[in-house]
């Protein structure tokens, strides 16, 4: 079984800045973590690994690296597997798993909540679509986008990180994929367009009440009685 | 579609170009002078520099003729028929964006044996439903749902498309607008549409307290998604209005890698979607056996406990309490906030509240632009006093 999973790094900060005029976040100069959701990816990938062996890549993209890589995975090998975790903490749109998927022309389930079983050129999943579970058997090669807490992830070893030091990172950029037109990649190449940014509005009806405890409690009890909620 | 182009034989002394940049976004390389990522595109660089050094290059992608698109539609969001109230609201506001552009409303729905549903849709003011209605399409499964969605594209050519972000719809949407090779906006709060049928989607920007309007300038069609209980559903109309389309697609393109094997009803769950009165807990709340205080609050107001992403992070109440951008979008009659400094990502769950209170120290906290009402003031003081009165107005 050959296992791909989607990582990204978002920052570590809730504060992060968001650059004024193109409107994009600003990556540098604020620490980045591996976006949290992913690592239930890699801990679903190594459970999958313990159970029929076989590899495991991680790919990823970022500053530095000039390229869109998602549309290109195939360049990386030929995967049974393909994992993300369901959404990352900075953008929080769940969309590149579905997107990945369709550029690869291969079936594709959100929200997976479990793993029932791995088969011969399937795996059966459940899926949480709120109201019920429905139970789906996958054909491979697939994508699966997994939701959290489907395993406990491990925690990181320095043994483990000794042992894999030496294990090949590929760096691929623009040259190395087959449609080497930038228009076609990063801000360029988005349909969509940060126009402007600009501050929350501001709610019209307003009423700022200070004093002691005892008076705010009091002003809202009467608030609330008023409303008819108590 | 623009750049900036850096002409190493003319750029002279590094460093100089260096100071030029008021946003350090110019830095040596291998002796060679590069942009990085901090650029802001202010071109100060182009005009202050060497001549020559770095240019600017814009490129004019060719444009695409807008008037082909024409109409606005809403993908029917249902699981076994049951139509999702997002999609009556998405309705409103499409009505609302067409009249702007003088466009037609069309609703698109796939499914099997839905020809009532589809009559229903005609009480809420859509010119057209697009059916097609096939035992294949029963349930939901990506592969062939996106095969109906871009035929419908290709044959009706819709300028926009509007999808309820339920589990269906952001699994849908993405897939389809890759396979249109168009964007996506994903969880817009706001919609607009200017005159040359660009839909204005507004949505919390990543991080940072501040709104992003995005645009599709030139890819049709425009998609987003949008919460439930975002935007206002129209009045259901006695009479039915528009017509009903019967569209059909060959099967093979039905085909799917996903088999459902089985479908397990969950334990019907209190949502907290559904409340009519919610109090949430933020991190000004100290530790998670402080949470009874606010619980005893949500039970005498009859309403249920909800929280800010910290607090569901911490583990301190679950998931799926969580208000805003990554948790719920609520809309009750009533929301106090206890603690919640009232970030965007929060205040986007939550802002179209009818009465929205809010209880915080910090007099300059963000949520109080939001609130109805603030309470400059200590939650540890004012709720238990609260607590005592109510409990007393009660007879206890
Ligand atoms: C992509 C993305 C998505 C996000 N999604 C969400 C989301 O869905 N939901 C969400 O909530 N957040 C979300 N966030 C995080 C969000 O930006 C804020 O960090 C978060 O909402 C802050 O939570 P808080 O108000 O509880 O905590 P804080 O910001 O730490 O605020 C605590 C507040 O409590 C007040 N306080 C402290 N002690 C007291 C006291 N004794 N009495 C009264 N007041 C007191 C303080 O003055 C302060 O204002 C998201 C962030 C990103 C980047």
């Amino acid at each position: 079984m050959n296992i791909l999973v989607c990582i990204k790094q978002v920052p570590d900060t809730n504060k992060v800045e968001v650059d004024p005029i193109t409107g994009v976040l600003k990556r540098n100069g604020v620490e980045s973590k591996m976006n949290p959701y992913d690592l239930y990816a890699i801990e679903t990938a190594l459970r999958i690994r313990e159970e029929t062996g076989g590899t495991i890549c991680a790919v990823t993209m970022g500053p530095g690296q000039a390229a869109a890589v998602i549309r290109e995975i195939k360049k990386l090998g030929d995967f049974d597997l393909i994992l993300c975790g369901k959404q990352t903490t900075d953008g929080d749109t769940a969309q590149v798993g579905p997107e990945v998927s369709e550029w690869l022309n291969i079936p594709c389930v959100s929200n997976v909540s479990k793993i029932v079983e791995i088969q011969d050129g399937a795996i059966i999943i459940e899926m949480d679509m709120t109201n019920d579970i429905e139970i789906s058997k996958v054909q491979f090669p697939c994508l699966l986008t997994v939701d959290k807490d489907i395993f406990m992830p491990r925690l990181p070893s320095y043994v483990k990180k000794q042992e894999t030091k030496d294990r090949e990172i590929t760096i691929i950029t623009l040259n190395d994929l087959d449609d080497k037109d930038e228009k076609n990649y990063g801000l360029n190449g988005s349909p969509t367009q940060v126009q402007r940014i600009f501050p929350p509005e501001v709610n019209a009806h307003q009423e700022i009440w200070n004093g002691t405890a005892v008076e705010l409690s009091n002003q809202l009890l009467n608030k609330l009685q008023e409303l008819k909620f108590a | 579609m623009a750049k900036l182009v850096v002409n190493q034989e003319k750029v002279g002394n590094i460093q100089d170009m260096i100071n030029i940049c008021p946003f350090g976004a110019m830095e040596e390389k291998n002796g060679e002078l590069q942009i990085n990522s901090a650029c802001k595109m202010c071109k100060i660089c182009v005009k202050k520099g060497p001549k020559g050094a770095v240019e600017y290059l814009e490129e004019e992608k060719e444009s695409i003729d807008k008037s082909l698109w024409n109409g606005i539609a809403v993908y029917v969001d249902h699981i076994d028929g049951v139509i999702h109230p997002v999609t009556y609201e998405l309705i409103g506001k499409a009505i609302e964006l067409a009249a702007k552009i003088n466009h037609p409303v069309y609703a698109i729905m796939m499914g099997s044996k839905i020809a009532d549903q589809c009559h229903e849709l005609l009480h809420y003011g859509v010119d057209r439903v697009y059916v097609y209605d096939d035992e294949k399409l029963d349930r939901f499964k990506m592969e062939p749902y996106t095969a109906v969605f871009e035929d419908f594209v290709i044959n009706v050519k819709p300028t926009a498309i509007l999808v309820g972000a339920t589990p269906v719809g952001r699994q849908l949407a993405p897939r389809l607008a890759a396979r249109v090779r168009t964007g996506l906006t994903a969880d817009c709060t706001i919609l607009d549409m200017n005159e040359n049928t660009d839909l204005v989607q507004i949505r919390p920007a990543f991080g940072g307290n501040i709104m992003a309007q995005i645009l599709t300038p030139n890819n049709r069609p425009q998609m987003a998604t949008v919460r439930y209980k975002v935007m206002d559903a129209p009045k259901r109309s006695s009479i039915e209005t528009g017509e009903i389309i019967n569209c059909y697609i060959q099967t093979e393109k039905l085909n799917s890698k996903v088999d459902v094997l089985d479908i397990i009803a969950k334990e019907k769950e209190q949502f907290i979607e559904s409340a009519e009165v919610l109090v949430v807990v933020g991190r000004g709340i100290k530790m998670q056996e402080d949470l009874q205080m606010i619980q005893e609050l949500a039970d005498l107001l009859g309403g249920q406990l909800a929280c800010t992403r910290p607090v569901s992070e911490a583990g301190w109440l679950e998931a799926k309490c969580q208000v805003g951008l990554s948790g719920r979008t609520v809309r009750p009659k009533l929301i106090i906030t206890c603690g919640v400094s009232g970030s965007v990502q929060f205040t986007a769950g939550m802002n179209n509240s009818d009465q929205i209170i809010a209880i915080n120290k910090d007099e300059n906290a963000p949520i109080f632009k939001t609130a109805h009402y603030g309470l400059v003031g200590d939650l540890y003081e004012i709720i238990p006093n609260l607590i005592n009165q109510l409990k007393v107005g009660k007879g206890a």
